[in-house]
């Protein structure tokens, strides 16, 4: 679990860190990203695993919609920033929820017949579920894509800079509302291979983003702001501590855990822990 | 001479201004009063109070956030904390509601400065996440709190309709007039505070806490002291909210999407200014009851895409809120 929470995390991380916008709709785009998943098994009948880049791909656009429709505008706000993107972000997941509700209706779903579904991974006597194995590969090829892109690219760079002083990358001729359209979109993509990959085992109804939302904020603050490889570390620990917490404590309580490390961890590093001050 | 002569001339209209604001409200708030003589309706009663209800609310979310600028999206603790200690302390020790409200407002103050002294040293996003984190501890809590119902909630008692335990099944007038009430005094409550000395420490410490320390403001009493007020009345709130529904459950009373409910108003009406949270939730409350009641229901889910647009739609188009529409020489001269 621990790898699919970085994996949403640094999706989030992505937008909330690297440019500095609160988007509350995150879990909803991980929710859309799992219904897309759904209804393209659905109606295609491939497998999952194929589907996996589509469902990617689809998200990217859908986050670089979700910049351009509504979040360049609330960046444009002269005052009252901070909320006018919470609320106009918050109104997005709204939505998002109606318009899942009004498609799919409110039942909670499964993936059929995936091929993955049921297959256990026998290491002498440790048994892994394959689908979990399966979250784990994508996440570990997608940090390792992300790590490429960010260091190695003109985008990474371009990305950074635009960060760090959108004034003086405008200078240079960078169009900062490009880039963040594409940040946007990548910060979706790498959501929808987290939701992509959740659907094989995990229920699916409008509501679902919700519980992996929260997780979601509390691991990119605790990993700090504008650290992406510091969300990656965060998803780990947030997964460890869960399954540490429902060892000691009744599962109802699990989420507990995480939530008092985050307490704990920002009392004593105010910034998290990888965060620039 | 002339600069002198002008901001003396600014400050009396300011004051003109101020009881200006008073007297509109004293207005409104006994126009409002006379408004059960005409309406009977029982849906139309409980749309007005509970849009009564979140404009205290929010009123209240706003002393912390919107004067003081730490924002919190953890209200619903205080919320919950107000519904529990009224409904535990009236169905398992038979203590009245009034008493609840004021021990469960207590409380809540008390748990803000306990929260307070820990957390108001972070910043930003820190804390609103530090806020949202607690108030989901304190719902993991209740959740498995047998004693206190654990996730089935409590079910108040049902006796005679009486002033005394608030409790009034038939007509909802009683219930309009306490929440009214609730909401004269946090109007009050605020019109007091914007011209008090904390007043314009808070407004200090939201614009530039740095610059108000080297100031002498104490920066982080004041935080306190917003933080206690906010909480006391937002648990008040929550202690009437579980006598008018009888019936609490944790999600009900302590989720974080009700943190959002109770901070909404004052975002789409205008946050930090004394009249936001009540136009906010006077055009927010009833479209989500009508929306709710006209589309929603067939669990089709119309009525969450309209809400949605709309908190989308006004909050992209007025980022000050909607009090901005409004021409106002006094507000304009207080910011």
């Amino acid at each position: 679990m621990g790898l699919i929470y970085a994996l949403i995390a640094v999706g989030l991380s992505l937008i909330f860190g690297l440019m500095d916008v609160v988007n509350f709709a995150h879990g909803e785009f991980l929710m859309v990203a799992m219904y897309a998943m759904f209804g393209l098994v659905v109606v295609t009948g491939f497998d999952p695993i194929l589907l996996t880049p589509v469902v990617a791909a689809a998200m990217f656009m859908f986050g670089a919609f979700a910049y351009v429709g509504v979040v360049r505008f609330a960046m444009r706000a002269q005052s009252n920033k901070g909320m006018v993107q919470i609320f106009a972000t918050f109104g997005l997941a709204v939505l998002l929820q109606g318009v899942a509700q009004t498609l799919f209706s409110p039942d909670f779903r499964n993936l059929p017949g995936a091929w993955l579904t049921g297959k256990t991974l026998d290491l002498h006597g440790i048994f892994l579920p394959w689908p979990q194995l399966y979250g784990c590969l994508v996440s570990i090829l997608a940090f390792l894509g992300l790590w490429l892109l960010m260091t190695r690219t003109d985008f990474g760079k371009a990305l950074e800079a635009t960060r760090e002083d959108r004034g003086a990358v405008a200078l240079v001729g960078i169009d900062a509302n490009k880039v963040f359209m594409l940040g946007w979109g990548l910060g979706a993509a790498l959501t929808g291979l987290a939701g992509a990959v959740l659907a094989v085992f995990y229920y699916i109804h409008p509501q679902v983003g919700a519980s992996f939302a929260l997780i979601a904020y509390v691991t990119v603050a605790l990993g700090g702001f504008g650290s992406v490889f510091g969300a990656l570390a965060a998803g780990i620990i947030v997964g460890l501590v869960e399954a540490a917490t429902t060892l000691i404590l009744p599962p109802s309580l699990k989420s507990i855990g995480i939530y008092a490390l985050y307490l704990v961890v920002v009392l004593v590093r105010p910034s998290g822990l990888f965060g620039k001050a | 001479m002339d600069a002198s002569v002008s901001v003396s001339g600014a400050i009396a209209a300011f004051r003109r201004d101020r009881w200006r604001e008073m007297a509109l409200a004293g207005l409104l708030v006994a126009a409002a009063a006379t408004i059960p003589l005409f309406v009977h309706d029982v849906y139309t009663m409980n749309v007005l109070i509970l849009t009564l209800l979140y404009a205290a609310l929010s009123q209240s979310w706003n002393i912390l956030s919107g004067y003081c600028g730490q924002i919190s999206l953890g209200h619903a603790l205080y919320f919950g904390l107000g519904a529990y200690t009224t409904s535990i302390l009236y169905v398992h020790f038979g203590v009245l509601p009034w008493f609840g409200l004021a021990i469960g407002g207590a409380l809540a103050a008390l748990v803000a400065l306990a929260l307070g002294a820990m957390c108001f040293r972070l910043a930003g996003h820190y804390f609103t996440i530090a806020t949202i984190v607690i108030a989901e501890i304190g719902l993991t809590l209740i959740h498995n709190w047998d004693y206190a119902g654990a996730a089935m909630g409590i079910q108040w008692p049902f006796g005679p309709d009486s002033w005394a335990s608030l409790q009034f099944a038939r007509d909802k007038t009683p219930y309009f007039h306490f929440v009214l009430g609730l909401f004269a005094v946090t109007w009050l409550v605020t019109w007091v505070i914007e011209e008090s000395r904390w007043g314009y420490w808070w407004r200090a410490v939201k614009d530039n806490a740095p610059a108000a320390e080297s100031l002498g403001v104490t920066i982080f009493s004041s935080k306190m002291m917003a933080a206690a007020i906010s909480a006391f009345f937002t648990a008040v709130g929550g202690g009437f909210y579980a006598a008018f529904l009888s019936y609490i459950d944790p999600d009900s009373v302590m989720s974080f999407r009700l943190s959002l409910l109770m901070a909404l108003p004052a975002v789409i009406g205008g946050i930090g200014t004394l009249w936001g949270p009540v136009i906010g939730a006077a055009v927010l409350i009833p479209i989500t009851e009508l929306t709710r009641s006209f589309i929603g229901g067939t669990g089709a889910g119309t009525d969450l895409i309209v809400y949605g647009g709309l908190i989308m739609v006004i909050a992209l188009a007025r980022p000050e809120g909607l009090l901005s529409l409004l021409p106002s020489r006094s507000r304009e001269s207080r910011t």
